[in-house]
C-alpha cells in the first residue's frame, strides 16, 4: 500500500521507528491529489498548493503527520472562504482552538482546505461557491455534506484524516456516504472557537477518519475546556484510545424504532439490521425503544439552527472581511454586498431564521421549537438511563445523484432526519461502515450516547469494526 | 400560514438583502412549503414546557477582567476591503 493509504495510527508507527520520513507521506498525497482531485474535487482554491517547501518532522506526539482542515475552520494565514464568495479572500489573523491543539500536538496542517456547502448549510456539498465535490465510490453521486469535501479526501485517500464539523449531521451524513468514520462529539467537548459560526447551540467540530482509533487519538487532541469558547466544559479529556477494548458483552442497546419507518430505502434497511445482528452476535443486548418526539425534529431544527444562522451570519457585511458590493451608500452597500455575496441556500435560512425571530411570530416558531427540542432531549434522557448506547441507520438512504435534490429543499432537508436529533439533545454519535447497497455504495450504522460518553461510542465502533472489513474496502477511481 | 410577497420583501429588509423579483417569488414560495411543514409543531401540547435555551446544565460563565494582548491595529485590519488609517473604512453616512 502506498503511504496516502494507511491510516494515522499506521503512519504514527512507521514515523516513529523511523523506517519513514513526514515528506514522504507529504509527496504521496500531493501525487494522489493530482491523480485524482479532478474529479473528486474535494479540495479547493487548488491552484494555491505549493508543494516546494520542505516538510520537517516535529517531536510532538503527532510528529509532523498531516491533517486536512475543513474550510469554515480557521487557520491563520490560510485562506478559510467557508466556500462562499463573501469571505473571498479571508486569511484569518488567527488560529481557531482546534488548530493550536493540533499544531501543539505536531500535526502538519494540510496546505488545501475542503470542500463544503457554503457557511455549511447543506446535505450534498452541492451549496459550494467552489461547485460540488464527487462521491469517489461514484462520482455522478454527492458525498454528502456539508463536511463533503473533507470525508471524499479522506475516503479517496487524498488526506489521512480531517476535521469536519457538525450542525445537524454535516460530519455523519458524508461520512456514512463515502464509508469513512465520523465522530460529532458532545456539544461542550470540542471548543468552537475559530469554527466560523452557522447555529452557535448546535455546532461541533469532529473527526472524519479512515478507522475509529485514528477518531478516537484526534478526539482527544481536539477535545478540552477552552476560556475563549464559553460553552466548552471543563471536563476531564479521557485517553479514548483505552475505551478500544473488542468487548460488548452485556452492552445494552437500544433501537429506535422511529428510525426504521417508511421512506427509508430497503437496502439500507437491510445493511443495518444485519449490522444490528452483528453486534448481537458479539454479545450486546438489543431491545426496542421509543423516541417519541423524532418526527419534531426536522421542523424544530430548521427553526432553531436558520435562527441562530440569520443572527451569526449578520456579520458578514462587507466592513471587516471579505467582498464588498460598491455602493455610495452604507445600507444599500450592506444589502448589495450579501445579496451579491451569498448563494440561494444562504440566503434561503436567512430569511428562514430572519421570519422566525421577527415580530409577531417569535413565540409560535422559535420558542415553540425551543420547547420541543426539550421534549426531544427528554426522550434521550429516558433511554439513556437504562441503556448504554442507540443504534441507528446515520442516513434513511445511500449518496444520492448530483442534481437529484437541488430544486426542493425540503427533500433535501429531509435528508437529515436521523442525525438531527442528536445535535438537538447535545449528545455525541459517530457514524461507522457498515455495509454496501448494491450499486456499491458505502452505508453508515450511526452510534449514538449519552453526553461525555463518547468512550462507549468508541468501544462499541471499534469492536464492530474489528469484526467486520467494510472499513478497509477502499474505491476505485477511473481515470 | 400563508406567507406573502410583502412579508417576503419586509423580512428581505430585515436581513439586509437585496432580494431581485424573481428571487423574491421563487424564495416566497419555497418558504411558504417549507414553513407549512415546520408548522407541524403547533399540534403540540407545550404549555408547560420549558424553553431549552441552553442544552448544558452551564449559565452565567463570567471570566477575570484582566487585561491581555490583543491583535494588532494592523493585524484586525488586514482582511477590510477598505481602511483608513486604523479603521475601517465605508460609505460617507452623514451628510
Amino acid at each position: 500500500m502506498e503511504l496516502n493509504q494507511l491510516t494515522a495510527h499506521e503512519l504514527l508507527a512507521k514515523l516513529k521507528n523511523g523506517s519513514i520520513a513526514v515528506q514522504a507521506i507529504f509527496d504521496s498525497l500531493y501525487q494522489r491529489l493530482d491523480k485524482v482531485d479532478d474529479k473528486v474535487k474535494a479540495y479547493v482554491r487548488r491552484g494555491n498548493l505549493e508543494k516546494s517547501g520542505e516538510k520537517s518532522g516535529n517531536q510532538a506526539d503527532l510528529l509532523g503527520l498531516p491533517i486536512t482542515i475543513k474550510d469554515n475552520i480557521c487557520t491563520e494565514g490560510l485562506n478559510t472562504e467557508c466556500c462562499s464568495k463573501i469571505l473571498q479572500g479571508f486569511r484569518p489573523p488567527y488560529d481557531a482552538t482546534v488548530i493550536s491543539n493540533l499544531k501543539r500536538s505536531g500535526a502538519g496542517i494540510f496546505e488545501l482546505k475542503a470542500n463544503m456547502d457554503e457557511f455549511a448549510f447543506g446535505s450534498s456539498t452541492e451549496n459550494s461557491y467552489f461547485g460540488s465535490t464527487h462521491n469517489p465510490w461514484n462520482l455522478d453521486c454527492v458525498p454528502g455534506g456539508s463536511s463533503g469535501g473533507s470525508a471524499a479526501a479522506v475516503a479517496a485517500d487524498e488526506a489521512i484524516w480531517a476535521l469536519g464539523s457538525d450542525t445537524g449531521g454535516s460530519i455523519r451524513q458524508p461520512a456514512s456516504f463515502c464509508g469513512v468514520v465520523g465522530l460529532k462529539p458532545t456539544y461542550g467537548r470540542v471548543s468552537r472557537f475559530g469554527l466560523i459560526a452557522f447555529a452557535s447551540s448546535l455546532d461541533q467540530i469532529g473527526p472524519i477518519t479512515k478507522d475509529v482509533e485514528d477518531a478516537a487519538i484526534l478526539t482527544r487532541i481536539i477535545a478540552g475546556y477552552d476560556p475563549n469558547d464559553s460553552t466548552s466544559i471543563n471536563q476531564k479529556v479521557p485517553d479514548y484510545t483505552k475505551s478500544l477494548t473488542k468487548d460488548i458483552k452485556g452492552l445494552k442497546i437500544a433501537i429506535p424504532k422511529e428510525y426504521f419507518v417508511e421512506g427509508m430505502d430497503p437496502e439500507v434497511k437491510a445493511v443495518v439490521d444485519e449490522a444490528v445482528n452483528k453486534l448481537k452476535e458479539l454479545g450486546a443486548v438489543i431491545k426496542q425503544v421509543t423516541l417519541a418526539h423524532t418526527e419534531y425534529a426536522v421542523p424544530v431544527y430548521y427553526i432553531i439552527a436558520t435562527a441562530e444562522a440569520s443572527s451569526n451570519l449578520a456579520r458578514f457585511d462587507g466592513v471587516q472581511y471579505g467582498y464588498r458590493a460598491k455602493s455610495d451608500n452604507l445600507i444599500e452597500m450592506y444589502k448589495k454586498t450579501r445579496a451579491e455575496g451569498f448563494g440561494d441556500e444562504a440566503k434561503r435560512r436567512i430569511m428562514l431564521g430572519t421570519f422566525a425571530l421577527s415580530h409577531g411570530y417569535y413565540d409560535a416558531y422559535y420558542l415553540r421549537a425551543l420547547k420541543v427540542r426539550t421534549l426531544i432531549k427528554q426522550d434521550f434522557d429516558k433511554v439513556f438511563s437504562e441503556f448504554d448506547c442507540i443504534v441507528a441507520p446515520t442516513s434513511p438512504s445511500a449518496a444520492f445523484k448530483i442534481g437529484e435534490r437541488t430544486s426542493d429543499p425540503l427533500k433535501m432537508y429531509l435528508s437529515d432526519i436521523y442525525t438531527i436529533s442528536v445535535n438537538l439533545a447535545g449528545i455525541p454519535a459517530m457514524s461507522i461502515p457498515c455495509g454496501f447497497t448494491r450499486n456499491k455504495l458505502p452505508v453508515g450504522l450511526q452510534i449514538m450516547a449519552g453526553a461525555f460518553n463518547e468512550e462507549t461510542i468508541f468501544k462499541v465502533g471499534h469492536t464492530f469494526e474489528q469484526n467486520t472489513d467494510w472499513h478497509k474496502l477502499k474505491p476505485i477511481i477511473r481515470p | 400560514m400563508a406567507i406573502d410577497n410583502e412579508t417576503i420583501k419586509h423580512v428581505a429588509h430585515l436581513a439586509r438583502i437585496d432580494l431581485q423579483q424573481n428571487e423574491l417569488e421563487k424564495l416566497s414560495s419555497q418558504l411558504h412549503d417549507i414553513i407549512g411543514f415546520i408548522d407541524k409543531i403547533s399540534k403540540l401540547d407545550v404549555e408547560k414546557i420549558a424553553p431549552a435555551s441552553h442544552i448544558l446544565p452551564i449559565s452565567n460563565v463570567l471570566r477575570e477582567d484582566n487585561p491581555h494582548v490583543s491583535l494588532t491595529p494592523e493585524k484586525a485590519l488586514e482582511n477590510a476591503p477598505e481602511k483608513k488609517g486604523n479603521f475601517f473604512s465605508v460609505p460617507k453616512i452623514i451628510e
